[in-house]
């Protein structure tokens, strides 16, 4: 079992491609602890900022610092960083055009049992809406390296949602090839197609599994960039397994079972279910705890495949 | 450019501005007119900048933060030579770069802005880059004083302050009135450079619409080793026209024909007057 967290692997990854790239800064809005970066901090003061508790500021700083040539990554809780900075975000960031890499941690509901203050379960819909501004969660450690080190190459507004505690691997290596905003199809099928991105990958793998014990075959593709959307990868799912479900850590408003939606209901229309956490302030309780009450589970996902395939077991 | 010249130049802006509302029939006038001679000043005599080059690495930058009154920068960008005089025409028509705010399509603007409380952050971030990096640019930010009621603002003067960037410069045009009426009544600010010297930065107060007091003070920063400087420019809104000085209905209200022959009447009398040779002012 994995128990390197995201964001550690986001510290590292940076720490080692800092060495050859001195454009690389890292901020920090008091979050250099929870976003894992004091090691980055401790080893380039000169590239790495601090600004206190302030998430407009960190935003509109890091957009100076990006128009100057810096490549920026801010590291800042997803909750406030998405929602506290997001004018900055829209005009400092995507409308002026600056290289500023937003590093959502703790996204999702992984402060579970603070609230919703701290839950983060709209951040990818209003990202989403901004023009020119990519977004994208990773779904393990692997990917997570490979995501970091292909935005320092990438030049553009990127927002990068990640959990707090350390996932299971959904990749056996980081021996496969990233590309953003090209799906990956995790696990061919032909019956029903689950959608996943960041930590929900997992669910949907192991659902695969119990799909597969009950005769289903299940396509799982991990939607880790969900705009720009790899809408190639939705329209084929749609057309070869008939049956969509997505799956997310996200509000069922906007994230990405709306931006499925949105492809699957122009260019290939066929049922789906979109599995996330409804229009509600989220239950508090430990990730997995909301997770299953909210049906963000295999067995769910299993049930709702069974269900839109009309082979519903009686529970 | 000599202060004379200067004041004959920001005189011929305020026109331009003008008669770019007038055709457009829209636009800030009042403030437009309020920061003409902070701009001008900025432009033709203190900032290190080539039209010919925008975006040279040591050139200096400007943000204007307080967006909306974009009008008198449109004008000198064009006068400048940044982009052709002919296109102040499509000020705020149908499909053009030079909308009512700064747009970064256009050369010699840096970053968009509009939303106000946003410039000083960007700034600071600039500031910081060619601190970390040992390059001699200034970064310069103007400020509208309504826009100080934003929280923002003052986070990032906290920062400017902690990072001891004197090579950044905030300029507040203060000209004591936003669109609802005075600052005073609508978010007290007073007494403003107290706040601003109290964040840790090196505070000059001179009145904004004297083209030598700008010179001097502008030409002094930096002038505090390890403190941003900040200028209180107390103007007037809507200043060198007569009817719309400190007149908060001027805010973006929009010159009719005659009172725009008047305004370009008066003005025309100031840019004769400086453009003469030999006479005292």
């Amino acid at each position: 079992m994995n128990t390197i967290p995201n964001r550690q692997v986001i510290c590292d990854t940076l720490l080692e491609l800092a060495q050859h790239d001195r454009d690389i800064m890292v901020l920090a809005s008091d979050s250099r602890g929870s976003a894992a970066m004091a090691p980055f901090a401790k080893a380039y003061p000169d590239q790495f900022v601090e600004v206190g508790i302030a998430e407009q500021n960190i935003v509109g700083i890091s957009a100076g610092l990006a128009h100057s040539g810096k490549k920026p990554f801010v590291t800042s809780p997803a909750c406030f960083l998405s929602m506290r900075s997001i004018e900055q975000i829209k005009v400092d960031v995507a409308y002026s055009g600056t290289n500023v890499k937003l590093v959502g941690i703790s996204g999702g509901i992984s402060y579970g049992a603070l609230g919703m203050s701290h839950h983060s379960v709209q951040d990818l819909a209003v990202a989403r809406a901004i023009p020119g501004l990519s977004v994208m969660l990773p779904a393990d450690r692997h990917e997570t390296k490979q995501m970091i080190e292909a935005l320092v190459q990438y030049e553009g507004g990127v927002y990068v949602r990640i959990g707090r505690n350390a996932v299971e691997d959904v990749y056996e290596s980081d021996a496969y090839e990233f590309t953003i905003g090209k799906a990956v199809t995790m696990r061919e099928g032909t019956d029903v197609t689950i959608i996943a991105a960041g930590e929900t990958v997992r669910v949907a793998l192991d659902a695969y599994e119990e799909l597969k014990e009950a005769g289903v075959s299940c396509r799982i593709i991990n939607m880790h960039t969900i705009k720009p959307l790899d809408e190639d990868a939705v329209i084929h799912a749609a057309k070869e397994t008939g049956h969509i479900i997505t799956v997310e850590e996200h509000s069922v408003l906007g994230g990405l079972g709306a931006a499925v939606a949105e492809v699957v209901v122009q260019y290939a229309p066929v049922p789906m279910r979109i599995i996330g956490i409804p229009d509600e302030p989220a239950i508090a309780g430990k990730t997995a705890e909301v997770f299953k009450h909210y049906g963000i589970s295999s067995d769910n996902l299993k049930m709702v495949a069974l269900h839109m395939l009309g082979k519903q077991e009686k529970n | 450019m000599e202060i004379r010249e200067l004041q004959a130049k920001a005189a011929q802006i305020r026109m331009d501005l003008l008669q770019m509302i007038f055709r457009a029939k829209t636009g800030h006038t009042g403030g437009s007119l309020s920061n003409t001679d902070i701009i001008t000043a900025l432009y033709y005599r203190i900032m290190n900048i080539d039209p010919a080059q925008p975006k040279a690495a040591d050139r200096d930058r400007f943000i204007l933060s307080k967006g909306h009154s974009v009008e008198s920068l449109w004008a000198v960008l064009a006068d400048k030579g940044f982009f052709e005089k002919e296109q102040l025409a499509t000020f705020s028509q149908f499909g053009t770069k030079l909308i009512g705010h700064p747009n970064n399509k256009v050369p010699g603007i840096e970053m968009n802005t509009g939303a106000l409380g946003h410039g000083l952050a960007v700034a600071v971030g600039m500031a910081l880059a060619a601190k970390r990096d040992g390059v001699r640019y200034r970064t310069f930010c103007l400020m509208g004083d309504g826009e100080q009621a934003e929280g923002s603002v003052w986070e990032a003067a906290m920062a400017g302050a902690h990072y001891k960037l004197d090579n950044l410069i905030a300029i507040i045009d203060r000209n004591r009135l936003q669109i609802s009426g005075s600052t005073e009544e609508v978010m007290g600010l007073d007494p403003l450079e107290d706040k601003w010297r109290a964040f840790g930065w090196n505070v000059m107060v001179i009145d904004g619409n004297d083209m030598q007091a700008l010179i001097e003070s502008l030409e002094a920063v930096p002038s505090v080793p390890g403190k941003p400087t900040l200028v209180m420019a107390n103007t007037v809104k809507g200043k060198g026209v007569s009817f719309a000085e400190n007149v908060p209905h001027w805010h973006h209200h929009v010159p009719n024909e005659t009172e725009l022959e008047q305004a370009l009447t008066e003005l025309s009398a100031v840019f004769e007057f400086y453009q003469t040779e030999g006479q005292g002012r």
